[in-house]
């Protein structure tokens, strides 16, 4: 009813082209700002920030980046983990040989440098589609995760082979190390993820991002109405990795705190980011948020429920857990191929109409 | 030949084309040892509309091809604005202004109208990638320009009921149309069309034909066209090119060509007695 249009006129282009042509969805974005900004820190408990909200915020900003390459440029990667690897360890080796500077600044470096090794790798998507380019990032994993093992000065030589974060501050209040407190963490990701989501949005809509899509839709059509192949990949694939490095760097540094690569950016981390995306939806920033949700909060909210309300054994449940988000995913993918985003969209046609048929 | 090229040129309709704006000399182009162009040559003058015809197989898309640059031709030049072209990647020949529709539509399909034709204009947009991440001031005042180029087309088109939905989901003859439109978001100074009548009905061929002809009056701009129905070759061409086995087998105004001896037998056969 109070889901319309009607009367929300646009008098010129740039509304026109807004991100939230209805009203009401303009307020229930400012609403969700306001609520994730200046609410949930006062009521955060670490159990909240570390099983849920911070890893979900994390994963978030990995599979905007993954959409950005896979969902709107059309090119599949299986290298997500090894790219945050890249970010974690980028981050690590700032954050200790730069001990002064803000570690804000390390992170947005490491994303820079995962941005460049992105492209390194991105190389071969000049000459590479498909399932060949997914074999070929493939080796960007592998390659990637047995660098950081097998060369100690990644890890400055220490003996357990892992990298742990230092304790850094901003504004004198420490965001990573092991005195954090829940709501500086997910403050800390928050607002990345807020910041991140805008600047993919603007990407994604204008010339660059339409690049990208025309190359994902027809590639040949592209080219020669004047998409330059070349400079189109080239630039999703560092835009991609600068994300998934940022989040690297953040689910190494603020999330773990120490991580070991093989274990934390291993292939699972790869396909867990690819099955984000394509659960959420492939093309859709929306997506990218509704998937990582989907894949963080259910299995968490699936243990509350078997083993907290049925107080079935844990071992038991977990196991349980396994086949009932394998069933949904399945079930998700044949109901809507297109993936939560997709869905989401139809609801909205609906109530945008509703009481009404059509 | 290059002192009477500039000169301007009078239409059988009366109409006066410009000077030579392209120019194909001796093309041959061969795939290992198909020859789909056979040293073939001709001109294209500045606001005229060209018509290549001839039978299946005659080599014309591949001529296209060569125009648009996604075929580097064997042997031969292709002379453009007065200077030979060196070879370039296809995205650079539409930098220098040339626009093509295809002969199976070839739209992005997840995209919607409107942003399918804003893709259009992709060689005139100059923001960088750190302008448009924040999408303050110069980006968008740049989009917002092009969003007021990219109305004109729609509106021109008739296409604003369409504006929003993913092109996917059109009909074949409308999503004909956006592709007309994204060739023309470009300003091209060339546009090449490959059969752009191919598959629609008598009213559909009827509304085409008269964007085609409005874009060459209002625009001014030059067209080449394939196209298969003879009829609307003849209504719409200033000169045609007849193409046979990839050799050029008629070349002039519509009516000389349809009594050309070679192009008669070419499209209705000839008996070898």
């Amino acid at each position: 009813m109070f889901y319309r249009e009607a009367g929300d006129f646009k008098t010129s282009y740039r509304d026109d082209s807004q991100t939230f042509p209805i009203r009401f969805d303009r307020y229930r974005y400012y609403a969700v700002l306001v609520v994730a900004l200046a609410v949930v820190p006062f009521f955060i408990d670490s159990y909240w920030a570390n099983a849920l909200l911070v890893p979900f915020l994390i994963y978030a900003i990995a599979a905007i980046g993954l959409n950005i390459l896979t969902g709107y440029c059309g090119q599949v990667s299986l290298g997500t983990g090894g790219f945050m690897a890249v970010g974690a360890y980028a981050c690590y080796k700032l954050m200790t040989a730069f001990p002064d500077v803000n570690i804000v600044l390390h992170i947005i470096a490491a994303g820079g440098i995962t941005a460049a090794v992105g492209v390194l790798f991105g190389l071969p998507s000049l000459r590479i589609k498909g399932f060949y380019l997914a074999v070929a990032t493939l080796a960007a994993q592998f390659f990637l995760v047995w660098l950081f093992n097998k060369v100690p000065w990644f890890y400055n030589y220490s003996a357990s082979g892992q990298i742990s974060a230092p304790e850094r501050t901003v504004f004198g209040i420490a965001v990573t190390g092991p005195n954090t407190e829940a709501w500086a963490k997910y403050l800390v990701c928050l607002l990345f993820v807020v910041v991140l989501a805008w600047v993919a949005r603007n990407l994604t809509r204008g010339s660059i991002g339409r690049s990208w899509m025309a190359i994902r839709d027809m590639d040949i059509a592209a080219e020669i109405i004047g998409v330059n192949p070349l400079k189109a990949k080239l630039t999703a694939f560092a835009v991609s990795s600068f994300y998934i490095g940022i989040a690297g760097a953040l689910f190494f540094a603020v999330y773990l705190g120490a991580v070991e690569v093989g274990e934390a950016f291993g292939i699972q981390k790869s396909f867990l980011i690819l099955f984000m995306i394509i659960i959420g939806g492939l093309g859709s920033i929306f997506g990218s948020f509704a998937g990582a949700a989907f894949l963080v909060l259910l299995p968490v909210l699936l243990k509350n429920v078997l083993v907290g309300t049925l107080g079935w054994p844990t071992d038991l449940a977990a196991h349980i857990e396994l086949m009932i988000v394998g069933a949904l995913i399945i079930v998700f993918l044949i109901a809507e191929p297109h993936g939560i985003a997709q869905l989401w969209r139809i609801a909205k046609e609906k109530l945008r109409l509703w009481p009404f048929p059509h | 030949m290059t002192m009477a090229s500039a000169e301007p040129y009078v239409t059988e309709d009366g109409r006066t084309i410009g000077g030579v704006v392209m120019e194909l000399k001796n093309i041959t182009l061969r795939f290992g040892g198909v020859v789909a162009i056979k040293d073939i040559s001709f001109d294209i003058r500045e606001g005229e509309i060209r018509a290549i015809i001839g039978p299946n197989g005659a080599g014309k898309s591949s001529m296209l091809n060569v125009i648009s640059g996604f075929y580097t031709p064997t042997e031969g030049e292709v002379w453009f604005e007065g200077k030979p072209r060196p070879k370039m990647r296809p995205y650079q020949v539409a930098q220098q202004g040339i626009a093509r529709t295809f002969q199976n539509i070839a739209l992005f399909s997840g995209m919607s109208t409107l942003d399918n034709i804003m893709t259009g204009r992709i060689t005139r947009m100059r923001t960088g990638l750190f302008s448009q991440a924040l999408w303050m001031g110069k980006a968008e005042r740049e989009e917002t320009e092009h969003r007021a180029a990219v109305e004109k087309i729609i509106d021109f088109l008739e296409i604003q009921h369409i504006r929003k939905t993913p092109v996917g989901r059109l009909p074949y003859g409308l999503q004909k149309r956006v592709e007309l439109g994204r060739a023309l978001a470009a300003e091209p100074r060339l546009l090449l069309l490959d059969e752009p009548m191919a598959g629609m009905n008598v009213e559909e061929k009827e509304d085409m034909s008269r964007f085609i002809l409005d874009v060459n009056d209002e625009f001014g701009t030059t067209i080449v066209l394939i196209e298969h129905d003879m009829g609307v070759v003849m209504d719409l061409s200033d000169r045609v090119v007849v193409m046979d086995y990839g050799k050029k087998i008629g070349d002039g105004p519509p009516t000389e060509v349809r009594n050309n001896k070679e192009v008669i037998d070419a499209y209705l056969g000839v008996s070898h007695d």
